[in-house]
Order: C-alpha cells, then structure tokens, then sequence
C-alpha cells in the first residue's frame, strides 16, 4: 500500500510538490494575508459613536481622522523617536561588529557572536524590565551619578523641556535609551556581516597604492558596510514602529503609534481607527523597503 | 607599507585593533549585560517596594514564594501549552516549505521565504491589530487557540530557515541513493531525511518556541482576557503588587531560556562548520 502510494507520488513530481506547499501556503494565505486583507478592510468602516459598535459601510471619515493635528504629532514622534533609535544604534553597533568581523580570534568570535545572539533571542520584556530597575529614581544610574558628583546635570536634564520627565524612567529619553538598548542586536548582526564580506585584497590595494588607514576606512570600507547598516535600520525601524510596551512603560501620556493603536482596538472599541493607525506604519516600512533595496541592503541580510 | 607601520591605528591590514575600536567593543558589551545582571541582582533584594540601589540586604525568601505564586504558574502553564502547539504548527508548515522551494522549481518561489518573513519583519503590533480586526470581524471567540495560531504564523520562518539551509547543505545525493536501493518515499523520509535534519528541526523548534515564549505585542490582540507569562509580567511591570515575585521570576526566565538558545546557537554553528569541509 505505502510503496503504491509512494511509487504513485514519485511519478507525479507536481502533484508531490503541490502536497508540501499546500499547507503553508493556506495557512499564510488564509490567516495572515486574509487578516491583513481584514485589516484593510477596517479601515474603511466606522464607529458610530452613540452605540459604540463598528458600522460595515464603506467611508473614507476614519482615514480624514488620522489627519488631525493631534494624530499627526503621533506619527511624527513616532517616525523621529525611531529614526533617533536607528541612528544610535548604528553608532554603538559599529565598533562591536568592526571587532567581530577584523580583530577577533577564531574562539573570540564564536564568543562574542553568541554574546550577541543571547540578548537577541531572550526575553524582551525582561530586557526591558532591567531598564526600570536602572533608570528610576532610586536605581543604579542616579546612585552612580550621585558618586562622581553629576546628579547636577541629571536634575538640569530632566528639567528640560521635551528629553526631560519627572524621572528617567518617565521621560523620552528613558523611552530612547531602552528601544537603543533593546533592539542594538538587530544592528550588530547584519554590519558584521556586511564587513565580514569586504575582500581583504581590496584594503591592502588601497594601503598599498598609498592610503592612510583612515582613509581606507572611509573610502573603502565604510561605504562596503553601509547596505548592513540599512539592513540593520530595516529591523530598528520597524520593531520601533510598532512597539507599545517601551512606551507604555516608560514614557507620559504623549502617544506613540503603537499606544495608540493599542488603546482605539482597546479601551474605545474603535477598531476601525486602528486599522487606519497601522496603515501609517505599513506604509512608511513600504518606503523604507524600497529604499533599503536600492542600496542593496537586502544582500547584506 | 611605511605608512602602514608608522601608524598607531593599523587595524585595517587586520593585525590589531585601534583603542578606540577596543572600547567601542567593550562599551557595548557592557551595555548589552549589566541591564541582565542587575536582574540577577534584583531577584536578592530584602526590599519589595523600590528598586533601591545597592540593596539593603539580600535574601534568598523570594524563591519559594515565586515558584509557588498562583497566578504565576498559571500564566506559565498556559505560556508553555501554547508555545508547545506552536512550535509543532511551525515545525510542520516550516519543514513542508522548506522541502517545496528546496526541491521545486515554481513561480513565484522567491515570494514563499517573503511571505514566510513578513509577520516577523512588519511592525508587531501590524500582525497584531490585523489578527485582531479578523477574528472581531468573523466574530470568533478569544481562546487558547486564538494566541496559538498567532504565535505559528510568525513562528514558522525560524524552522523554515533552519531546515532549508540544511536541505540545502546536505544535497539530494543521500536521498537518490536511498531511492536508488529500493527504498520508497516513506522509508527514505523516516532513514535519511530525518535523521539528516533532525538537528536543524530542533534548532528552529527550540528558537520558535522561545519567539513564542515571551511574545507580548502580538499576544495583547489575541488573548482576550487569558494571561500569558508575558503580559502577567507586564501588568505586575504596569501596577506593582509584588515586586520580589516579579523580579525573582525575571531572573527564571532569563536562565531558563538562556540555556535552549546557546544549545540552539551551537547546533547551528556545527552544522554549518561540519558542512563547509567536503566541499
């Protein structure tokens, strides 16, 4: 019976072929791209605001809602918070992954990779959690400040206008420091790769025909590096984006574009607002894609 | 050559790291651990409503409370279950894929690893607010099931990775062989598949379940009311009503994931490293 059902199979390759990829692609078919097409759909409907229940007409109102000031600040804090994410990250990754890719021993870079991956794959919400234990009042960063005499310039820092909060660990600064942290490994990563790639051959040719090492670095290598730094910026970007947690924990109660999407589908009810909110996020990834594959970042994944 | 010598900087030719490349490397290092060792620090702390630093005094009484907290463990047993069904869905959507694009030629076969990429590479809440709109607009009840297939569908591109660079390493000469001796399709799959990719199964299955394990921004949309680990961290982060409980229970999961990832991450590398000699 198995051999005929195998002999069977062997015969129609197609039909084989159809049989693995089925499943999977009914599942993402189906579930994801059917939720996203759900998504879409959201969009257009409405809440009526007298019932508090999701009117299926077609309408173009909720999409004019997401064009109030108020929701605009919401994309633009996001999008800058994000871009101020990726642009710190980019600079704390670089040396790390540099050493990784040029300097290290064999034994020493297996070590650091995992060094690497570790935080990668473990708990974000603890990674996120040891930051309030740092970044409160009490915590380690104002005793530290405290012993070499600068808790002065935290008080000023805090008392600025936009960066400053109560406490670190409610302002937007504490709201950076953490998505820095937090999404660091997702930059490493693809540099190293970028700079494990650059030929070796092409650094001594530029030394040899007479460049300084710095301007081998800036002629030669970094630009070699810049599609793993846009294929790490594709990973700080978006997880940016669509983060509620970070916000929520440690920022006011100015609303960044997953707070906000978090409380319309929640507290409101008004999932069609939400639906429209994503749209932002999609959109801006879109734009970022295509310009993340003009620069060929999509090689240095 | 000259220059090269003179310069206290000479890191480019590969021989030794310029100061400022060495620190750079310690800093980061530094900043990617001290947050996780002030976790282990917190879980001893004789204090329950500050972070206080140093701690007035360590303690190890938190232990027992931690591993015998209720509403912990059932948030843990329901986190676990789900990640379990998860990570079997993943297992067998990502190998059936992995198996299509290794041996097919079809169209748009570029489009399988894109599809299969995009619920991790698009913003969470994006997967999360969609799965949320679906079953609101097909009126399906939150259950159990609900996070699970959430969990899948972003899971299924860890296995699927794994286990196509793995089909890809090893070749289809074993298999024809097989074949070859008179095995049937069935025989062949159970003695050679199998066991060639067993390692690369477990590697993807252990990252998914980990991926599922502490999942919070897609959880949020489909959970309903049911508290995983994760979101039961989060409300205890939101309104503290037992710090030590929460710390202490940081500090569990830090180390009980750190172990499966680092066996993970060896399985991948030895496979890659046994699999680059032959060739």
């Amino acid at each position: 019976m198995l051999n005929r059902l195998s002999t069977y199979l062997y015969l129609r390759p197609r039909l084989t072929l159809a049989l693995l990829l089925l499943p999977p692609l009914i599942w993402f078919v189906v579930v994801y791209i059917g939720s996203l097409a759900s998504l879409l759909l959201n969009s257009f409907f409405y809440l009526n605001s007298f019932t508090g229940q999701v009117v299926h007409k077609f309408t173009l109102g909720t999409y004019a809602e997401l064009l109030e000031p108020a929701n605009l600040s919401i994309f633009w804090r996001t999008t800058i918070m994000a871009a101020l994410v990726t642009f710190a990250d980019a600079i704390i990754a670089f040396p790390l992954s540099y050493y990784i890719a040029r300097f290290a021993s064999k034994r020493m870079k297996t070590f650091l990779y995992l060094a690497v991956t570790l935080p990668l794959w473990s708990s974000y919400l603890i990674r996120v959690y040891s930051w309030n234990l740092i970044l409160t009042k009490e915590g380690i960063l104002s005793w530290f400040l405290q012993i070499i005499r600068l808790d002065g310039v935290l008080n000023w820092f805090l008392n600025l206008p936009v960066v400053g909060g109560p406490s670190l660990a409610v302002s937007a600064t504490g709201i950076f420091i953490v998505f820095a942290y937090i999404w660091l490994p997702y930059m490493i990563l693809p540099i190293e790769t970028a700079l494990e790639r650059v030929p070796k051959s092409l650094v001594e040719a530029s030394s040899d025909l007479g460049a300084s090492p710095n301007q081998t670095f800036r002629n030669v290598i970094l630009p070699l590096a810049f599609p793993g730094v846009v294929a790490g910026s594709i990973f700080t970007f978006s997880l940016t984006l669509g983060d509620f947690i970070v916000p929520t924990l440690f920022g006011n109660s100015s609303y960044f574009i997953g707070t906000a999407v978090l409380s319309y589908q929640g507290t409101s009810g008004d999932i069609p607002l939400a639906a429209a909110f994503t749209m932002g996020p999609i959109a801006i990834m879109i734009v970022y894609l295509l310009i993340a594959r003009r620069l060929g970042a999509f090689d240095a994944l | 050559m000259l220059s090269r010598k003179k310069s206290s900087t000479p890191g480019l030719s590969g021989e030794r790291a310029s100061w400022f490349i060495k620190l750079g490397t310690i800093g980061a290092l530094l900043f990617l651990y001290i947050p996780l060792a002030l976790i282990f620090l917190y879980a001893f702390t004789t204090e329950t409503a500050a972070y206080t630093f140093p701690p007035p005094g360590l303690t190890l009484k938190w232990f027992p409370q931690a591993i015998t907290n209720p509403d912990m463990l059932a948030s843990l047993q329901l986190t676990v279950e789900v990640a379990v069904l998860a990570t079997l869905m993943a297992i067998i959507l990502g190998t059936l894929a992995a198996a299509a694009v290794y041996r097919g030629t079809f169209f748009g076969k570029e489009t399988i690893s894109f599809l299969l990429l995009l619920p991790l590479a698009l913003p969470g809440i994006v997967t999360g607010i969609a799965l949320r709109s679906a079953i609101g607009l097909m009126h399906i009840p939150f259950s159990y099931w609900t996070i699970v297939i959430g969990h899948a569908t972003f899971c299924v591109v860890t296995v699927y990775n794994n286990v196509l660079a793995r089909f890809r390493r090893t070749g289809g000469s074993q298999i024809e062989a097989s074949m070859d001796l008179g095995a049937n399709s069935f025989q062949t799959f159970w003695h050679i598949i199998l066991p060639n990719i067993s390692s690369a199964l477990l590697a993807g299955g252990i990252l998914a379940f980990s991926l599922s394990f502490d999942e919070v921004i897609v959880t949020t949309f489909t959970a309903g009311q049911q508290k995983t680990l994760p979101i039961w961290i989060f409300s205890q982060m939101l309104k503290p009503r037992n710090r030590p409980v929460t710390n202490v229970t940081a500090l569990l999961i830090v180390l009980i994931t750190a172990v499966p990832i680092l066996f993970a991450q060896r399985l991948i590398n030895q496979s890659s490293d046994t699999g680059e000699t032959p060739e």
